[in-house]
């Protein structure tokens, strides 16, 4: 919270505290007593404070209340005196306002438990009822459609009377309805109303409202909230729907980012190659060290390092496989077994190279600020995170067709593993295209290991747990067709998505793997296989 | 068995050279530790954790644990006038391994006692070879219980020095009623979650009002689960979940409670698997109030454990390095399995077995563990809120030390049973019957 807000904050917290203390009991007297208590390191004293400091109508309880929350209020045990450090540093002490020089040396940060943060939650919420800014406002009146305190009814009616922006008056209205139907003394026409208020609200929240309001109501008003509950249930098991093929589709964006690398080096080129895991990890190992770099030195980049360590990751991990294709693979051309063995091996290498290097525990890969959070799509919630992968992988797919299509190396590429003997005798030079490809399917992994940083552990095993879903993708859609990798990744996801909330997340695996299993024999080429000649050569 | 394991072996030496280059190739031989000549007036430990595999990320620790207190004893003295080796090997995270490994401990190195494990299914592994060899194991980490044997000491905590006492803790501080018993699918959690359920259907909670879930190894889409956690926590009363989801699946999941706006304040998460080396790799900031349950936090502040944290990191040269539970259950062990051999002057397993019932070693929290007859110690039980620095604050502790059970009350078919090696000698005793023997015999 910005100081300036708590400057205009000031101004009018006077009118708050007018009509504050018409529904609160004062404490008038008391209120150093009250501060004092968040001296005591009780959680239960640190509640009575709270309580007590909250309905004081002092001008302070607001920033206090709001320091607490902001773990910026300490007491000193000894002298139980009580201070805030304000949002530019200075320190005032929190029961009279008087500007401190520095804080005691045994003072400590009052400490939150769960219940006692819901009591702040609830504090401020209806502290900030009638702040300057509509989006706090709509903050407040959310807390209290949570926390349905019967003292701020006044408080809400009055504003709600004065409000002009929609969304608050929306919030309040909500808010309004939530207290009435939790208030005992409330005539059956107004909780009659404030249950259709709720019912349009029609969330998961409103429903956990209408559910705990259920008992000891009478009956007319027990029947519209079993009503209502019907009606938002059925609501939200049609969204429920749209969730699981969002779900689907970003999990198959992640499925087909891992495999898009492995549609090249296996798809196209041939070669089982079991590292391919260890290439995303190393994508995400210099994501880490971008961000590394960027907190020390740079700290404002941070919201950039991703865009940084896309291009890096895609070096480091291409200039490795460029060297892996030349010093073991292109020995083993034509001979899968052995082939296998020692990508195996050599991600086993690998691993243990980067356990050595970077130790065996996780390393923290932060989620730049667009990449964190989630917005409401009607009744799912979209997470930043997942969206912005599904994008960046639609991005890289079409980047590569469209490299693969019309650039030269694209059209070697191609020529060279359709027929390998024609194209040399064309004059390609056949060996460096066959490091470049291995390089560019490596290159793109390292590119995945950027995204899958922001979700997963960023561990020495980060690429093992992608292996197998990579070959079964690639093997599933069928072997040297991108397009088949991408149907491939979607269904899969998607599959998986509508069976796991039946089946559990272990046997929805099982069911996808023994559906797999079915299909290829059934198609022993994929969902689309090449035909013609290629596929003898 | 015997013979054909030897014979196996000899087959091996002979292509000890093949052996020798594959695991080259592989990036396996770990050759610093590789163990020096023996030598008389020394006393060998050995140390049995993964330091590559999928374990590695836990139990990489736990050998730098050891090899630390071990340095420390040295500096004291060593014991009985002998200075400790230790012996690492590397069981690379893999079960049958890890009973290969300790056979060489104690044929080939003659180890007086070994310091190793974190998986239940690794110390299964291991269990027929130090019954057959008669040698010592100290397993540090916390366990689902329901075992009790003459040659391992517990000295992480059993069902009841942790997963109760947080459900506990939920039921009268926070008025949690419905519940999420969510783990990874293995024999951890889903005997900790069966315990939990008869627990609390005994408090009177109705089956409705618990959600199990199992996910596999390493889980990183949670989206649907996490949704589904949301859904469940929307019926009007207080919900909870409690997490026995192991390593590296963590990190995702909690991202996942994050982005998805899940706070701590609406739905908190207690967590058995979830220390400081794991919040680590995570920005907690939106995890703060989130739980975890465990017998030792880094933040408590006592002088022993200051101490302890300041040597371990000037050991570590890493001024960052964090200490976790399972780390701390090796400093007790590895303290009591000190005095036991003081007491019986001898590192000889049957006389030091026999001294180890009743030993009492300090822990790092202000209080003294016991070794108990049925080789469990008594511990505190913490409570604490994950902070944004990725430490701990303790909310809650239990108000002294929590006796281990090795069988389950809770459970049908173990809760007649004790273990007692001091008067009974008997892993599993039924007092019911009072004969030895029942499940797990």
């Amino acid at each position: 919270m910005s100081g300036h807000f708590l400057d205009r904050f000031r101004a009018l917290f006077l009118s708050v505290v007018l009509i504050a203390s018409f529904a609160l009991p004062a404490f008038a007297g008391t209120f150093e007593d009250a501060v004092a208590k968040f001296a005591n390191d009780e959680f239960s004293d640190t509640e009575a404070a709270i309580e007590a400091v909250a309905s004081s109508g002092n001008p302070l309880a607001f920033p206090i209340i709001s320091a607490l929350q902001e773990e910026r209020l300490s007491a000193d045990p000894e002298s139980k005196k009580v201070f805030i450090t304000q949002a530019d540093g200075k320190i005032i002490d929190a029961a009279t306002g008087a500007a401190v020089d520095k804080l005691p040396d045994n003072a400590a940060p009052v400490r939150l438990n769960n219940r006692l943060r819901r009591t702040v939650e609830a504090a401020l919420g209806s502290l900030t009822l009638l702040s300057p800014d509509p989006a706090k406002r709509v903050a407040a009146a959310q807390s209290v459609f949570k926390s349905h305190d019967e003292n701020s009814l006044s408080v809400v009616e009055g504003a709600l009377a004065k409000e002009t922006d929609r969304a608050a008056k929306q919030a309040f209205t909500e808010a309004r309805a939530a207290i009435i139907l939790f208030k005992s003394d409330a005539s059956d026409n107004d909780k009659l109303d404030a249950v259709s208020v709720i019912k349009s609200h029609g969330d998961q929240e409103a429903l956990a409202l209408l559910t705990s309001a259920g008992p000891d109501q009478p009956p007319l008003v027990a029947q519209a909230i079993t009503g209502a509950i019907a009606s938002i249930q059925s609501n939200l098991a049609m969204w429920s729907a749209v969730q699981n093929a969002w779900y689907g589709l970003s999990l198959g964006s992640v499925l087909l980012l891992a495999a898009i690398g492995l549609a090249i080096t296996f798809g196209v080129m041939g070669v089982i190659n079991m590292a391919h895991g260890e290439m995303v990890m190393l994508g995400a190992y210099t994501t880490f060290v971008v961000q590394e770099v960027i907190r020390s030195r740079y700290p404002g980049l941070f919201d950039y390092s991703l865009l940084i360590a896309v291009p890096l990751a895609f070096l480091v991990a291409g200039g490795i496989g460029v060297l892996i294709e030349r010093s073991i693979i292109r020995f083993l051309y034509g001979r899968p077994l052995e082939t296998l063995l020692a990508t195996w091996g050599l991600s086993l290498v690998l691993q243990q190279a980067v356990r050595t290097v970077f130790g065996p525990t996780n390393r923290e890969v932060g989620n730049p600020s667009w990449m964190s959070g989630a917005f409401e799509l009607g009744q799912i919630t979209i997470t930043y995170n997942r969206l912005w992968i599904l994008c960046f992988t639609l991005a890289v797919f079409a980047i590569l067709l469209a490299m693969l299509r019309y650039t030269a190396l694209g059209l070697e590429m191609r020529a060279v593993t359709q027929n390998r003997r024609m194209a040399a005798s064309m004059g390609i030079a056949t060996s460096r295209v066959d490091a470049l490809t291995f390089g560019l399917g490596s290159g793109i992994a390292g590119i995945a290991g950027v995204a899958l940083s922001q979700i997963d552990n960023v561990s020495p095993n980060l690429g093992q747990s992608y292996i197998i879903d990579s070959f079964m993708v690639v093997v599933f859609g069928g072997v040297g067709n991108l397009w088949g990798t991408l149907v491939g990744a979607f269904t899969l996801g998607i599959a998986n998505k509508f069976l796991e909330p039946v089946a559990g997340a272990v046997l929805g695996k099982i069911a996808i793997l023994v559906l797999i299993i079915l299909f290829i024999q059934k198609r022993p080429r994929g969902l689309f296989a090449l035909k013609g000649r290629a596929v003898e050569a | 068995m015997l013979t054909q394991l030897t014979h196996d072996r000899a087959t091996l030496s002979r292509r000890g050279w093949l052996a020798a280059a594959a695991g080259l190739v592989l990036g396996l031989a770990s050759s610093p530790f590789s163990p020096a000549k023996a030598a008389d007036d020394t006393i060998k430990v050995g140390v049995l954790h993964s330091l590559s595999g999928t374990m590695a990320i836990s139990e990489t620790t736990l050998k730098d644990t050891i090899l630390f207190l071990i340095d420390e004893q040295n500096k004291k003295g060593g014991v009985l006038g002998k200075k400790l080796e230790a012996v690492v090997v590397d069981p690379a995270s893999n079960w049958p391994l890890f009973a290969e490994k300790a056979r060489e401990l104690i044929t080939k190195d003659k180890v007086a006692v070994v310091f190793g494990c974190w998986t239940s299914v690794s110390r299964k592994s291991v269990l027929p070879v130090f019954k057959e060899l008669n040698n010592i194991l100290f397993y540090p980490v916390q366990y689902e219980g329901e075992e009790s044997e003459r040659n391992v000491f517990y000295t992480g905590a059993a069902p009841n020095q942790q997963a109760i006492p947080a459900v506990d803790y939920l039921m009268k501080d926070e008025k949690v009623k419905r519940w999420v018993l969510a783990g990874t699918d293995y024999v951890y959690p889903r005997t900790t979650n069966k315990i939990l359920e008869a627990y609390l259907k005994s408090k009177g909670v109705k089956q409705e009002d618990i959600m199990i879930n199992y996910t596999p190894f390493g889980h990183s889409d949670w989206q649907t689960i996490v949704a589904d956690i949301k859904k469940f926590g929307s019926a009007g009363k207080k919900t909870a979940v409690v997490s026995t989801i192991n390593g590296d699946a963590n990190v995702p999941f909690y991202k996942e409670l994050g982005n998805q706006g899940i706070k701590a304040t609406d739905i908190p998460v207690v967590a058995f698997s979830v220390g400081e080396e794991e919040l680590a790799g995570i920005d907690t900031k939106p995890l703060v109030g989130h739980l975890a349950a465990w017998n030792y936090f880094e933040s408590i502040k006592t002088p022993a454990n200051e101490k302890f944290i300041k040597d371990w990191q000037a050991y570590t040269k890493n001024p960052k390095r964090v200490t976790n539970d399972p780390m701390e259950a090796h400093y007790i062990g590895f303290n009591m399995w000190v005095k036991a051999v003081e007491k019986a002057k001898s590192t000889d397993p049957d006389k030091v077995i026999d001294a180890l019932p009743g030993i009492e070693a300090p822990n790092l929290t202000g209080g003294v563990s016991k070794m108990l007859p049925n080789h469990h110690i008594t511990k505190p039980v913490f409570i604490g809120e994950i902070k944004g620095n990725g430490q701990f604050d303790v909310v809650w502790k239990t108000p002294g030390l929590v006796a281990g059970d090795a069988w389950s009350k809770e459970l049908e078919g173990s809760k007649d049973l004790i273990g007692d090696w001091v008067g009974k000698k008997c892993g599993n005793w039924n007092t019911k019957t009072n004969k030895c023997g029942g499940q797990g015999s």
